[in-house]
């Protein structure tokens, strides 16, 4: 776990996209679903996944929508990022989702649909 | 990060809901920055004012929030969603529309703003000197404080930003020092580039840049082709700033703008063949861009509705100044805090199409508005569009 940005426990299955996302713009903060057709998981939902992209892009209120994600029962159980950005790490401060960053090397290792636990406490990844 | 013990204090919630809150924003962002430490701040710039985006949640924070906190900085705010002085005129925004949005801008005049409502606040107040540390939220605005206006910022998010506000103080990141590793280079190869053409330079630095970039090949671009330019580059992407060189740094890595990457930009933001309307600002339109516009519109009508938004100072200055006489004589409406992206004024049962100047505004119609985008630069809007 190179970077803990916002700690916590979580589980769920993995929800990976190599697109950078702009939670503004991309994501339906009432249903949890993708509306940009640009990206390798449109029309996916991210609701209780452990969604992991590279980092998040765009409009500084996105971190609203995140909160909103949370507020509607819709949000990710937990976030990792290949790099730490402003706008998805505060957004989730507020909302309580676990987000961490990881190397190159380890993001690339998770794999899309795979089920794993996420401790920040004891630093551990587990499948 | 380092905290100092007021703050730990105040991280621990010995000083109430509301500075926990903002120190939490301060320690996660201070995490992702790399931050040793909190530093003062000595303005703030607020996203998260238009119903559209903030929602039913953010509404509701805000207006908790702002019965125990109190701004400690000169604080100016983002736009809404419709021109505040004329809400009775706006039919087909619906009543829980209005009455969350007057809500939400009662939220931040308690907490002490000031209620510029725009995404443009280097177009109304006069910029500290040089080296200031601000926090702004609104791309546009922390890209052009950096850039352009000589401040230091992070390219801060809502809520980093108002943590900034109740706080007085940001995250030490790499952004607010000087020492940058040499960024990218961006070679702009297109000739005679309007601002439409620096919007999609903007978008296409934003998508390849890190946090800032170099851009060669550029000189003296106007105001309105600067603006274009944030605005493209905050839309895209995380960087924060960029700097015009005469020179290419050896060392720096070299990516081309040209006629190929423009025509890509081109087609993932332009749908449409023409637009129902048309939209100006976003980012809203400074003076400067206002009296172009008088000038450029002399004796010449629109053929269809003109949408064009401005900060209500800059309104207020420019009828002073009878820059709005020629604008409003040939159709165009002058609207005040609020702006193309995510306005209800704008929606998909009355409009298919938007025509615009504006890359930030064409990447949120198309993608949270709902409707195709037409895009054009101002000059060929005005040869296209009126008689």
């Amino acid at each position: 776990m190179t970077k803990i940005i916002v700690p916590g426990r979580a589980s769920g299955i993995v929800l990976k996209t190599t697109n950078p996302i702009n939670f503004l713009g991309a994501v339906d903060k009432k249903t949890g679903v993708i509306h940009d057709q640009k990206y390798d998981i449109y029309k996916k939902s991210i609701q209780n996944s452990v969604l992991v992209f590279p980092y998040g892009v765009g409009s500084s209120v996105g971190a609203y929508t995140i909160y909103s994600l949370k507020s509607n029962n819709v949000a990710p159980a937990a976030m990792i990022c290949k790099k730490a950005d402003l706008t998805v790490a505060s957004g989730c401060a507020l909302a309580d989702i676990p987000m961490i960053v990881l190397c190159d090397e380890e993001f690339n290792t998770i794999e899309n649909g795979q089920q794993i636990q996420i401790d920040t406490e004891s630093e551990k990844i587990l499948n | 990060m380092d905290l100092t013990k007021e703050e730990q204090s105040a991280l621990n919630g010995e000083k109430g809901d509301a500075l926990q809150t903002a120190y939490r924003i301060l320690v996660a962002t201070g995490e992702a920055t790399n931050a040793e430490k909190l530093i003062p701040i000595n303005w703030a710039h607020l996203s998260g004012v238009n119903y559209n985006t903030i929602g039913d949640s953010g509404e509701e924070f805000l207006r908790t929030i702002s019965h125990e906190a109190k701004v400690k900085v000169k604080t100016t705010v983002n736009p809404m969603g419709f021109d505040f002085d004329h809400i009775s005129e706006f039919n087909h925004i619906d009543d829980e529309f209005i009455q969350k949005q007057k809500s939400i801008r009662n939220s931040y005049v308690r907490m002490g703003v000031e209620p510029t409502f725009s995404c443009t606040p280097y177009d109304i107040f006069d910029l500290p000197e040089k080296n200031t540390q601000v926090s702004f939220a609104e791309s546009n605005a922390a890209i052009f404080a950096n850039s352009l206006g000589g401040l230091k910022t992070n390219k801060e998010s809502a809520f980093s930003a108002l943590a900034s506000a109740i706080t007085g103080k940001s995250p030490y990141s790499d952004l607010r020092k000087d020492d940058i590793i040499t960024p990218m280079t961006i070679r702009m190869k297109l000739d005679n580039p309007n601002e439409l053409d620096f919007g999609m330079l903007g978008f296409f630095a934003g998508k390849v840049g890190d946090t800032s970039v170099n851009i060669s090949g550029v000189s003296q671009p106007n105001r309105r082709s600067c603006k274009a330019l944030c605005g493209g580059m905050g839309t895209s992407g995380t960087c924060a700033k960029f700097q015009f060189v005469d020179n290419e740094d050896e060392k720096s890595e070299k990516v081309d703008f040209g006629k190929e990457e423009m025509n890509e930009v081109y087609d993932e933001l332009n749908t449409a063949e023409k637009g129902d309307l048309i939209t100006l600002g976003s980012p809203q339109l400074g003076l400067e861009e206002l009296s172009d516009l008088s000038k450029m519109l002399k004796g010449k009508s629109f053929q269809k509705r003109c949408m064009i938004f401005c900060s209500r100072a800059v309104q207020e200055q420019a009828r002073s100044l009878d820059y709005t006489n020629e604008i409003e004589r040939s159709g165009g409406e002058i609207l005040s805090d609020c702006c193309t992206c995510l306005t209800p004024l704008i929606d998909t049962n009355e409009t298919d199409a938007v025509t615009t100047n504006s890359i930030k505004g064409a990447y949120y119609l198309k993608n949270s508005t709902g409707v195709d985008v037409n895009l054009k630069p101002l000059s060929k809007i005005i040869e296209d569009e009126t008689r």
